[in-house]
């Protein structure tokens, strides 16, 4: 594998996990010696997370072995005991309390912080990590967390993975942890690593900002979905090589999607163009627009903000049309979990099944059998509660919501996620007939994959589109490269 | 600091108008009177405040308060171990009940409107009409005047720094206001979320027990619905002085400051000649206020 | 076959409210050796209407979702009463306007406590809460200023009996059967019951979510208001305690009946179900001749009882 000296801290063999038909991590490989930063890098769906929860002990592996500080770690392997082994993590999704102040916050997770004078000996722990790392930082420890901005907040839950009372800290995940954080900030952390290692910690570093990892890692891991595409040492990889990796190389593949033009219609959606956003995004009856891009850069911002501006007249975003969502995180954004397959596919079309306020189970019956049979909704019987259908079946059922509703523009928010091959090419072409038949799709997706089904791509970094790729220029290098603000237009 | 300091500062107003109204007031004996009542609503806010610390709220305390004051005025006079093992009883079922929430996920709403029946019948068999007679250490304890200070005003401050210390500066008070504030990283760094609730309710338990023995101190004699006033009292007190229903964040200061505050509300009135029928009007009005200008504040702020 | 039983079981929570209410009544005959058990249950329908009345209100309240919770009926109903027995001033001349100005009250308190949700941002609960303690400050200050009575031709109506059942029992039954048919069958009902189970899935699908809740809270301000003035009448006149109890019972009527706490699924036959029931216990504890000290504890602990061994049967489904 890797040949340097010494045995590596943290040791993953053939990790797999799947989360039900989604195979997520298949057979990873990944190690980590003391005093080396690793980042992995890789798309949407490539497994990253997965893997970085895994090896901090929040997600058990499906298959595989972990083995840290020289100990084969089985099914006993969880948070605490990551943490007693020296293994602490910074997560996107914080986990600090934001009514306590940056030194309670590092009490609560360091037991021994306790007796009289404790506050005292909190406040120099968590004061000198932050000098640290971070000088001339400005946060003041004694306030409450909520109260700071979200890259000091960052920093101080960085700052804090890094302080240590009675277990020493052998190996840092960073998860994303410069997204937050300015320029000066994130150089200064990029730095640290540098001190961190020397003192023999290992770093795991993930971050969607090239530059930064090809400054400053010892070895780069791209990963691509769901396995390790390619292992090297930082100093011999440049960008494009990168992002060259984490593509998948297509052969001769035929282009699904349009072949003929179709005749394009009123405009649906404008967008006014800003002097720090010259794409603006339009969308005309009949289109296929897709959303790319790193998941979080945006492209949800859009969708919400079309939803909002329906109805309304706003100068910065014109929407002419009825709209409909079909949301991918259909747990908390899409089924009525207590209801029916029908009930779920008519409650978006309710106003005008309603005869004088009533609605007749007959009609709606009909119109939930029709969609039924339209998108080939795989049930028994449409009374069956929704909950009992594949997640692949229930997303149909919130696109035939979206289809009934019979709204002019269409918002997809990533629905086919973790879906099967099956019901996504089955769905592909229900949107290339709606499209047909003139209804407009904002369609952002994770999947690069997916976007051959478009007409036009938009892809987002950092919250501004970098490029607008039409169906015929489509790679998947170019919108690797965009989502990761190499692409043609730099907007900073 | 601003949580604590605009309560203080209404406060500082309200006693000041007082104090112009009826310069009597101002002397040691007049104090007394005044604020006598503000014994038991302290403890009954501290107690309050010690559930709303994890997001949960107690709208069984007054029938609680009203229990105590029913045992206190029978059971500890005539059986004084019983009546002692039947607080200590109370307490443990207070810690039960917040162990029940905790590990049913159950509304606390619901829950400790439930034990309000609970609480208030119990009352009602211990003392089934008002009467009773506490022990005499009890009157004589809530009559003792010490020579700094009126006896409220010196409970106050003591319980005011209690409360602040225990919550606010122990190692383990960071935990449990954690638990408010994000109970999965609590749970992650390996803390017993069980533990921590069942403590807070336990605590709020002998809050209440205190605040109806005072009542009991002061009113020398028992009925079964003369604490029921003070739900609304503590709860208003609590966020009046600054704390918050969600994300644990709750000020002990604050919360004595907001106690007086609603009580002496009420005496307000009555030197504004204005009749004590809408004493429940003011104080709840107070809590609308406050909530709509926060809520306000949060809307223009972002 | 087990399995099939308890589905339909399932389907039907208001299945147990009812055979529980059945034990209890047979005990209290035994207890009472068959002695006027009919005619204790025609007063027990009596008053479970009154609880049902309310527990409407709560019960749309609650299925709109975690949060959502209306704590100033007590209030409402207490004011309203007033106002409407102060108007009518002991005539059936002033009963029009008696109604009409009591059925404004709950509208009004209604539109109240969706100004402090909506418009203040205040959590229901707590806005709920302050409003009904303003409420009844304003009953018990507009208390001292009349001598409120009923108008005969209510009192006679609230204490009515069509064949020995209750008449207003039989009406409210009517209307529970019609909020039923509306949760089921109205845009307003599913969405009401949408919002309960997903707020933001029925965001996004288009429902109106505000006017809904408004909706919802106006609704069980009018109700509390009816509930306040046929007890009023029932009861000879407003008392400021006539709401004491309805806190706690608006909320057990509708959790006892099957309605789930966490919101998006109603069981509005369920709360005749849980008011007779929780009314038979209280009738079988006065015939043993237990005080209203028991009554009070068992009322509270079968409370806490049914809520704790609910929640344990959503938690393993």
């Amino acid at each position: 594998m890797t040949d340097e000296p010494g045995a590596p801290f943290v040791q993953l063999r053939g990790i797999s996990k799947s989360f039900g038909a989604v195979r997520a991590l298949a057979g990873v490989d990944l190690a980590v010696a003391p005093g080396r930063m690793v980042s992995v890098v890789g798309h949407n769906g490539a497994g990253k997370s997965t893997l970085m929860q895994i090896l901090a002990g929040t997600l058990a592996p499906d298959s595989g072995a972990i083995r840290v500080a020289g100990h084969e770690v089985g099914h006993g392997y969880g948070v605490r005991r990551a943490s007693a082994l020296g293994v602490r993590c910074v997560f996107q999704e914080l986990s600090l309390c934001p009514n306590l102040s940056s030194e309670e916050n590092a009490r609560v997770v360091h037991p021994h912080l306790a007796g009289p004078g404790w506050r005292r000996r909190a406040r120099r722990l968590i004061g000198d990590a932050l000098a640290a790392i971070f000088p001339g930082h400005g946060i003041d420890t004694r306030r409450p967390v909520g109260e700071l901005a979200i890259g000091q907040r960052q920093m101080v839950e960085t700052a804090r993975a890094f302080t240590e009372t009675d277990r020493p800290v052998r190996l840092v995940i960073l998860d994303e942890p410069t997204a937050s954080l300015d320029a000066t900030e994130a150089d200064q952390l990029l730095r640290y690593t540098a001190e961190a290692r020397a003192h023999g910690i290992a770093v795991v570093f993930i971050s969607h900002r090239l530059p930064e990892i090809l400054g400053h890692a010892d070895e780069i891991v791209v990963m691509r979905d769901g396995q390790v595409a390619g292992k090297e040492e930082a100093g011999r990889l440049d960008e494009a090589r990168l992002v060259e990796m984490m593509g998948v190389v297509r052969g001769a593949e035929p282009a699904h999607g349009p072949g003929a033009e179709r005749a394009r219609g009123a405009i649906r959606v404008a967008q006014a163009a800003r002097p720090d956003a010259p794409l603006p995004v339009t969308l005309r009856a009949g289109e296929v627009v897709g959303l790319a891009g790193l998941a979080g850069h945006g492209q949800r911002a859009l969708l919400q903000a079309v939803f909002d501006a329906a109805g309304h007249r706003r100068a910065a975003l014109r929407v002419a049309g009825s709209v409909a969502y079909v949301s991918g995180d259909r747990r908390t954004e899409g089924i009525f979990p207590l209801w029916s397959v029908g009930l779920n596919t008519t409650i978006g079309n309710l106003r005008r099944l309603a005869r004088l306020g009533f609605l007749s189970p007959a009609r709606e019956k009909a119109e939930a059998e029709a969609w039924r049979t339209r998108l080939d909704i795989r049930t028994p019987d449409i009374g069956q509660p929704i909950v009992s259908l594949s997640g692949g079946n229930q997303q149909k059922v919130l696109v035939a919501r979206a289809f009934a509703a019979e709204a002019d523009i269409i918002l997809f928010d990533d629905p086919l996620r973790g879906v099967d091959v099956g019901t996504k090419r089955e769905l592909y072409q229900q949107v290339r007939r709606a499209a047909e038949a003139g209804r407009a799709f904002l369609w952002y997706t994770t999947e690069n994959a997916e976007l051959v089904n478009c007409d036009r791509v938009y892809v987002f970094y950092r919250g501004t589109i970098t490029d607008e790729i039409d169906h015929a220029a489509l790679t998947e290098e170019r919108v690797i490269r965009a989502s990761f603000g190499t692409g043609q237009i730099v907007a900073f | 600091m601003l949580r604590v300091g605009l309560p203080a500062v209404a406060l500082a107003a309200m006693l000041g108008a007082i104090f112009a109204m009826q310069p009597r007031a101002m002397s040691y004996f007049g104090l007394t009177v005044l604020l006598n009542f503000t014994l038991p609503a302290i403890f009954a806010a501290m107690a309050q405040m010690a559930v709303i610390a994890v997001g949960d709220i107690d709208l069984g305390i007054g029938p609680f308060i009203s229990l105590v004051n029913c045992i206190a005025a029978t059971l500890l006079a005539t059986h004084p171990l019983l009546g002692w093992l039947s607080f200590a009883a109370l307490i443990a079922a207070y810690a039960a009940m917040g162990a029940l929430i905790h590990l049913r996920r159950l509304p606390s709403i619901v829950v400790t409107l439930g034990a309000s029946f609970v609480w208030l019948g119990l009352a009602l068999l211990v003392l089934p009409s008002p009467g009773g007679a506490p022990p005499a250490w009890l009157p004589a304890l809530l009559a003792w005047r010490p020579p700094l200070a009126p006896l409220p005003l010196l409970a106050s401050v003591l319980l005011a720094a209690l409360g602040e210390f225990l919550l606010m500066h122990t190692s383990y008070g960071v935990v449990l206001r954690g638990i408010g504030g994000n109970p999965r990283a609590i749970a992650r760094a390996g803390w017993s979320l069980l533990a921590g609730r069942a403590a807070l309710y336990a605590l709020a338990g002998a809050c209440g027990i205190v605040a109806g023995l005072a009542l009991t101190g002061l009113n020398t004699a028992g009925d079964a619905t003369v604490g029921t006033q003070y739900t609304l009292i503590s709860i208003a007190a609590v966020i009046v002085g600054g704390g918050e229903f969600v994300g644990g964040i709750v000020t002990p200061i604050g919360t004595v400051v907001g106690a007086w505050i609603m009580l002496l509300a009420g005496s307000l009135l009555s030197f504004l000649n204005i009749s004590t029928d809408w004493q429940l009007s003011v104080q709840g009005g107070i809590l609308i206020v406050v909530l709509g200008l926060r809520a306000l504040n949060r809307w223009s702020a972002a | 076959m087990n399995g099939r039983i308890r589905t339909w079981l399932d389907a039907r929570p208001w299945i147990w409210s009812f055979a529980a209410a059945l034990l209890v009544w047979l005990a209290t005959a035994l207890v009472a050796e068959g002695r006027g058990i009919l005619a204790t249950l025609a007063v027990a329908l009596q008053f479970a209407t009154f609880y049902a009345i309310v527990g409407i209100g709560q019960m749309l309240a609650i299925s709109a979702g975690p949060g959502n919770i209306d704590l100033s009926i007590p209030g409402v109903m207490t004011f309203a009463g007033y106002v409407a027995m102060g108007l009518m001033n002991g005539s059936d001349a002033g009963l029009a306007a008696g109604l009409a100005a009591g059925v404004a009250v709950g509208l009004a308190a209604g539109a109240f406590n969706v100004g402090l949700i909506q418009g203040l941002r205040i959590p229901p609960m707590i806005g709920t809460l302050a409003s009904g303690f303003v409420f009844q400050s304003m009953a018990i200050a507009y208390s001292r200023t009349t001598h409120a009575a009923p108008a005969p031709a209510l009192v006679s109506f609230s204490a009515a009996r069509l064949l020995g059942v209750p008449v207003i029992a039989l009406i409210f039954i009517i209307l529970t059967a019609l909020v039923a048919l509306a949760l089921n069958r109205t845009v307003f009902g599913r969405s009401v019951l949408a919002i309960g189970q997903n707020i933001r899935a029925a965001r996004l699908a288009g429902l109106a979510v505000r006017r809904t809740l408004a909706s919802v809270y106006v609704l069980s301000g009018l109700l509390a208001a009816i509930a306040g003035i046929l007890l009023s009448a029932y009861s000879g006149g407003a008392a400021l305690d006539m709401g004491a109890d309805y806190l706690l019972m608006s909320i057990a009527v509708v959790v006892l009946g099957g309605t789930s706490i966490a919101g998006g699924q109603a069981s509005p036959a369920g709360l005749w179900g849980a008011a007779t029931l929780l009314d038979v216990v209280v009738t079988m504890l006065n015939v043993m001749r237990v005080g209203a000290g028991v009554r009070y504890v068992v009322t509270g602990l079968i409370i806490i009882g049914v809520l704790a061994l609910a929640k344990g049967r959503d938690q393993a489904a």
